[in-house]
């Protein structure tokens, strides 16, 4: 480990990738992920690396499409609005089986929205952003430490699985400065791409990158052999954090900001004797439903703290299989719950009745 | 420690140029003077002055930001009282410029009007824990840049070494010869060392020039006692 420095979020996503080994960053200016641009703006041409601003973040996916055809660890980021557009290239990169990385920094929508922090990109994200039958990694830090952290892991599992890969942050994280660790140099991609369009030298077949395929039993055939791909990755890539769960009566769930928040609020729960513990996801897609599962048997309800609607809520509905009532805690447009808000939907929870 | 009627703090983003502006601000009210802080900052979406706003009112400070900060206006404009603030020579002003070259650039307009007047501290916040200006060759490109930007030259360095809440005595000790050498190779003094009130016992007989400061920032740590949206002072 090196010595300890000071970062924002988005500058931590920035030196990780790099000490990650990626070199090649495409992507177009917007708020609140502006400075991981202006990070590998500052740092690429200085080591030799590709810093492009594209001229729309369209181009940008696409960019990221070419690089990662070579076998080149690629990266873009954008926050909600601009993943929105990213989508149709995602599909892409799914489809032709590419691996590259895509930070998404959410703020407050939809539409044009506005700039403050969000979380309402879970659906669009967990499903597979685009068009098709397909699932990127997503991934959901909670601190500085976890943006470098988890960007290196997300650009290494991306190149095992040979599928994108998202980090999910929102914009308070992406903006908060926090002490972090970073890790050594260090390559977190195979050096061998067999699949990759490196120049065949007269010595092999052409190896073809594409999403298109004529034969509709072949396109099937695709698709079940990438599922059977996402089975292994749900397998082994799931993660989660369990907080103060061995005794809980209240279980909540929240990922990123918004379990920084609810471990405040259970802290004030506890001195007052409420039993609650909390699952934090750390992988969005895969989900951690197995933990949920067994969190039910022992909880009398389940409460989700989010910065949207309730997104996450459903698919906790669905890992929990409505065996406990699930409740919410929402705030969306860029506000922010606060403890004591979390604090009295556990207070009404743990009086047994509905937040 | 002297103090001039305008003084600017600017330097690479994520020095602590707003917390240090703030702060700077109380102590110039403690010494019993009509103090105004005005916000330039037109890069930073979230983390503004406006979040010292209270502090500010309830001693009396005024505070000059823009409508839209922490808003959802992604708008880089600022209000016409600036103007007041570097034209009305009976209030002493505090002026927290926005990060790097790109921030400094809004601060070109007053520039006249501050070298005219030429009772001006202008002073380079650096902070050896931050990644990019770790080397001091780094920071000198930083503080070379923003000077061209506004225009307006540099006159003191301050250091503000620091990690956040995992700050210790030993960082802050060991920041000296780099504030130093940037202080050497600039042809400036610095001003201060800024460092944390709760370590001030810990420096006082190693640092020179210390300035305590609370730290204002909003931030979101697990730890009890500090939530969302509380100020710790």
């Amino acid at each position: 480990m090196k010595e300890t420095v000071l970062m924002k979020g988005n500058e931590a996503i920035a030196e990780a990738a790099i000490l990650a080994g990626c070199r090649h960053y495409f992507g177009y200016p917007i708020t609140p992920q502006t400075e991981v641009a202006a990070y590998m703006a500052k740092k690429m041409p200085k080591i030799g690396g590709t810093f492009l601003q594209a001229e729309s973040e369209i181009a940008a996916i696409n960019m990221v499409y070419g690089a990662a055809s070579t076998g080149k660890p690629a990266m873009t980021s954008s926050s909600s609005p601009g993943i929105a557009l990213k989508c149709e290239g995602i599909s892409y990169l799914a489809g032709a089986d590419l691996p590259a990385l895509i930070v998404n920094v959410q703020r407050g929508g939809p539409g044009l929205g506005g700039i403050q922090p969000s979380q309402a990109d879970y659906f669009l994200v967990t499903r597979g952003p685009g068009h098709g039958d397909f699932h990127v990694l997503v991934f959901a830090p909670a601190s500085v430490q976890e943006m470098a952290d988890l960007t290196g892991r997300a650009l290494h599992l991306a190149w095992k699985y040979r599928m994108p890969a998202m980090l999910l942050a929102d914009g308070t994280m992406g903006q908060m400065m926090e002490p972090v660790q970073l890790p050594e140099p260090h390559n977190a991609f195979g050096t061998d791409n067999p699949w990759a369009t490196t120049g065949t030298e007269l010595k092999r077949p052409h190896n073809i990158i594409n999403s298109l395929e004529l034969s509709p039993e072949k396109l099937e055939q695709n698709n079940f052999s990438r599922y059977e791909r996402y089975r292994q990755v749900e397998e082994n890539e799931t993660l989660w954090e369990e907080y103060l769960m061995d005794d809980a009566r209240i279980c909540i769930v929240a990922c990123g900001i918004t379990a920084r928040i609810s471990r405040n609020a259970i802290a004030e729960a506890r001195k007052e004797g409420i039993k609650v513990g909390m699952i934090r996801p750390i992988t969005l897609w895969p989900f951690p439903k197995a933990p949920l599962a067994r969190a039910a048997e022992q909880v009398d309800s389940l409460l989700c703290v989010e910065m949207n609607m309730g997104q996450m809520k459903e698919d906790v509905v669905l890992a929990i299989r409505c065996q406990k009532p699930v409740d919410l805690c929402a705030r969306v447009g860029g506000m922010i719950p606060t403890p004591d808000e979390v604090l009295a939907h556990i207070r009404t929870l743990a009086k047994g009745g509905n937040a | 420690m002297k103090y001039k009627r305008m003084t600017l703090f600017a330097g690479h983003y994520g020095s602590g140029k707003t917390n240090i502006a703030l702060n700077y601000a109380l102590w110039l009210r403690r010494q019993g003077l009509a103090v105004t802080v005005a916000d330039l900052d037109i890069v930073n979406p979230y983390f503004r002055t406006k979040d010292g706003a209270d502090i500010l009112a309830r001693q009396g400070i005024g505070l000059i930001a823009s409508p839209f900060a922490n808003s959802n206006v992604d708008l880089p404009a600022l209000p016409g009282e600036v103007y007041a603030l570097v034209e009305d020579r009976s209030i002493h002003g505090v002026i927290d410029v926005g990060g790097d070259d790109r921030g400094a650039l809004a601060l070109g307009r007053y520039v006249p009007a501050l070298r005219e007047e030429n009772d001006y501290d202008m002073l380079f916040v650096v902070n050896k824990a931050r990644p990019l200006t770790r080397r001091v060759d780094d920071a000198l490109e930083v503080f070379r840049e923003i000077e061209s930007a506004c225009a307006l030259p540099f006159t003191g360095i301050v250091n503000n070494t620091n990690l956040g809440p995992a700050t210790t005595a030993e960082l802050v000790i060991d920041s000296v010869a780099y504030a130093e050498e940037i202080g050497e190779r600039t042809g400036l003094p610095v001003k201060m060392t800024c460092a944390m009130e709760s370590l001030i016992p810990q420096l006082q007989n190693k640092v020179s020039d210390l300035f305590p400061i609370s730290v204002m920032q909003l931030y979101y740590m697990e730890k009890e006692g500090t939530s969302i949206g509380k100020i710790n002072l």
